[in-house]
């Protein structure tokens, strides 16, 4: 049987099936309570996920970054500010991502309600680099802290993009004994830095 | 004192409870669990004696810690239960479960409730389990409580997803548009093995030999991995769970964690047999480092990666998928053919309702706000490709069961199974099928109804799966249908069909009823022990029968009230 006839069988089946049509909901304005301090509660949220967040300013941010991790010897950026040793595109092969040790990456959004940041594959270029580097560096404009996942969810990427992904702190497990342990496949560790975008 | 925890924001008032406050000189002590069933669940206390007695007795420990002089209870048969296993354990220094059991044999209806009587043997595994999975129900309701809105994003979540099944066929054909304008390539499967074939024939056009795959409990559901190693292909688990669970060859036993039910020195002893690491260095940092090792270069070689999807969405022809380790996104990105299992119930009509359900589902299943990665797959990149195939496998046929339909709104979170005592101390692989624990046992017997006939028992019917369901599935209430359905379908074993006829008899008919316990604290009185206790009353195998009060209540009603009224002139 072909695939169309398999879809059609399918509908049908669902078609013949599906109860008598219930209507959609409205779904609400869900605020948080306005006198609640964004960055605090963003950098609540990274830190109960094991993340780190670097509020103060940082006027070399390769400097930081060698400071930071002194063991690196291959670092991504993907960002202006920071120069790194290769930038994203040089890797040819996206599984290349594996050798590097550190990215750098700038989310355009973060999440005051889950300590969150979006990043897609405009900012990543190479996806894998925030998955096979061992650490993450991801640099966001406080001013681009939202409330919650409603407000994140209404995000043009989400729509538009072939990837975007909400990363909450290092890749983690609880799978052997309960017992949660960073990382398991993904990233070491992830590291926040709190910055405006450079004029 | 009882009370149910599991709603949020809901006052609760006891009046037994406030009555009792207002005698002097009564204090009333608080204790662990205090919502947690004793156990007894009618019928459930014999059917399914070995859970019943474990959860008796657990709940006499935590009460027994807090040192009262009295146990008060406003229902009889809870107190009956608890004095049954007070009485007991006067008697046993040792561990009451001491025998040797079979396990089920597969073609035969599973056999959960022996199948927990073997687990509880082993008492090291039910307690660490039992603890380990509290621990996540109390951690979903401290993160429920963070959140105002909880009550009203699980009417939202339940509404939507009724809005979507309801609608169901729209929003399938508005998804494989949205898709494959995309770039996505869509694929339609009836059932499992369609499904399988699909995956292979991509695979072998492309001449690939090996698979990493994340978890996805469909693909367990079709039995994927087998159908693909009969045909040469080697699958690798990316998940850390689910890679262990394959290496020791056994199903996953949860749906969240699917090696939650072992040890860190099971995994330590495993690991140190497949992989040759260090047997007695039980760190789990250690043994996650070990897999990261081993399973990295399979990650890195690999020409074709699976995933699941906890949700599709419509409007956009996104693909979500939630993980905390990163390995969904390791294996969808690094090599270039990706392939989504997803059953047709997962659609939500866009990204505004997503967002409900993904405030719902970490915090339902471990407490945390979110998972660390949560995914929106659209597309391929350049020069890769992405494949996603709608599997039915009976979704369609069980969306035209009037009682039923509603079980195809779970989203997977698993908390009906962190809260519920049978599960809790049966262990998921008792269960025997691919979903578990109260989802399991209303989702099962959809696929076989003579294999999983037995499930719908493995419950105490407490409700609290149902309080717990971020998408309000009415889940006890189906576990009380299926029964009725295993009842019309003749599949109820003998002994247990029995049971029932016995206590409708005696329940429903006054005169039966007072027969028997007249009759019943007499024959107590008088019988040997070896009448008492043998292998026809089950209730003895774990627990001590009560001793009988030297009067029914009704002897007594009709000794003083009746008297009492007379001289009220009543």
């Amino acid at each position: 049987m072909s695939n169309d006839q398999v879809r059609n069988t399918i509908l049908d089946s669902v078609r013949k099936n599906q109860p008598t049509s219930r209507s959609m909901p409205q779904i609400p304005y869900f605020g948080i309570d306005d006198t609640k301090d964004l960055v605090e509660l963003f950098t609540q949220g990274v830190m109960r996920m094991a993340g780190a967040v670097i509020q103060d300013a940082i006027p070399d941010l390769d400097d930081f970054v060698h400071h930071r991790f002194p063991d690196a010897k291959v670092i991504c950026s993907a960002v202006p500010e920071c120069k790194g040793a290769i930038r994203p595109k040089e890797l040819t092969h996206w599984p290349e991502a594996s050798k590097t040790d550190v990215s750098i990456v700038r989310s355009p959004l973060g999440v005051a309600e889950t300590g969150s940041v979006l990043l897609s594959d405009v900012e990543l270029q190479i996806n894998t680099i925030a998955f096979l580097s061992h650490d993450l560096v991801v640099l966001l404009d406080p001013d681009q802290i939202v409330q919650n996942i409603h407000n994140a969810y209404q995000h043009p990427y989400f729509k538009a993009r072939p990837y975007s992904l909400l990363m909450t702190g290092p890749s983690g497990s609880g799978d052997i004994g309960g017992i949660t342990v960073h990382p398991a496949q993904g990233v070491k560790t992830l590291t926040i830095v709190l910055a405006g975008v450079p004029h | 004192m009882a009370s149910m925890t599991e709603l949020v924001h809901d006052p609760v008032f006891s009046k037994p409870k406030a009555l009792l406050s207002g005698v002097r000189g009564v204090q009333i002590v608080d204790f662990d669990r205090i919502d947690e069933c004793c156990g007894f669940g009618g019928t459930f206390s014999v059917t399914e004696e070995a859970v019943a007695a474990k959860m008796g007795y657990d709940k006499l420990a935590f009460m027994q810690k807090a040192s009262p002089d009295c146990i008060v209870s406003s229902d009889m048969s809870c107190l009956m239960h608890l004095q049954g296993c007070a009485l007991r354990q006067k008697q046993d220094s040792i561990s009451p479960y001491r025998r040797d059991l079979e396990r089920s044999i597969t073609m035969s209806p599973v056999n959960q409730a022996r199948n927990a009587e073997a687990f509880l043997e082993d008492t090291v595994h039910e307690e660490r389990l039992d603890k380990l999975l509290w621990l996540l129900r109390m951690r979903r309701d401290a993160a429920a409580r963070q959140v105002p809105e909880w009550e009203e994003l699980r009417t939202l979540a339940s509404d939507i997803k009724e809005h979507t099944l309801t609608n169901l066929s729209d929003y399938l054909i508005e998804f494989e548009a949205q898709a494959t304008a995309n770039g996505v390539t869509v694929h339609w499967a009836r059932d499992a093995h369609e499904h399988n074939q699909i995956v292979c024939d991509l695979l072998a056009e492309r001449q690939i030999s090996t698979l990493v795959k994340s978890k996805s409990m469909l693909t367990e559901e079709c039995e994927l991995r087998p159908f693909l190693e009969t045909r040469n292909i080697r699958v690798t688990e990316t998940d850390l769970g689910e890679r262990i669970q394959q290496l020791d060859d056994q199903p996953p036993s949860h749906i969240v964690g699917p090696s939650i039910h072992k040890t860190t020195k099971d995994v330590a002893n495993l690991f140190a047999k497949k992989y040759g690491s260090d047997p007695n260095n039980e760190d789990a940092a250690y043994l996650a480092g070990v897999m990261r090792e081993n399973t990295r270069p399979e990650i890195l070689n690999a020409r074709a990666g699976m995933t699941g999807a906890n949700f599709l969405i419509a409007d956009t022809g996104g693909v979500i998928v939630a993980t905390n380790e990163g390995n969904a996104e390791l294996s969808a990105h690094t090599p270039s053919l990706h392939i989504v299992s997803a059953g047709i119930e997962k659609l939500v009509p866009n990204m505004e309702s997503l967002a409900v359900f993904i405030r719902l589902l970490a915090r339902s299943a471990t407490g945390e706000a979110i998972t660390q990665y949560t995914s929106t797959f659209r597309g391929p990149r350049e020069g890769a490709a992405m494949h996603v195939i709608l599997v039915d496998n009976g979704r369609s046929s069980r969306l035209g069961m009037e009682r039923f339909w509603h079980s195809l709104k779970c989203i997977r979170c698993a908390a009906c199974m962190n809260t519920c005592p049978v599960y809790r101390r049966s262990g998921g692989l008792s269960y025997g099928s691919t979903y578990m624990g109260p989802i399991g046992i209303i989702m099962m017997p959809t696929f076989d109804v003579r294999k999983y006939s037995e499930l719908p028992f493995a419950s105490i019917l407490n409700g609290s799966c149902t309080n717990v369901c971020p998408v309000k599935i009415d889940i006890h209430e189906q576990i009380y249908g299926w029964r009725e359905v295993m009842e019309e379908k003749g599949q109820i074993q003998t002994v247990k069909k029995q049971a029932m006829k016995i206590a409708d008899k005696v329940l429903s008919n006054p005169t039966l009823y007072q027969i028997a316990t007249t009759s019943m604290s007499t024959a107590l009185d008088v019988l040997p022990h070896f009448a008492i206790y043998n292998r026809l009353n089950a209730w003895g195998k774990h627990r001590d029968v009560p001793e009988a009060a030297s009067e029914t209540f009704h002897e007594w009603y009709n000794n003083h009230r009746l008297k009492a009224n007379e001289v009220l002139g009543l």
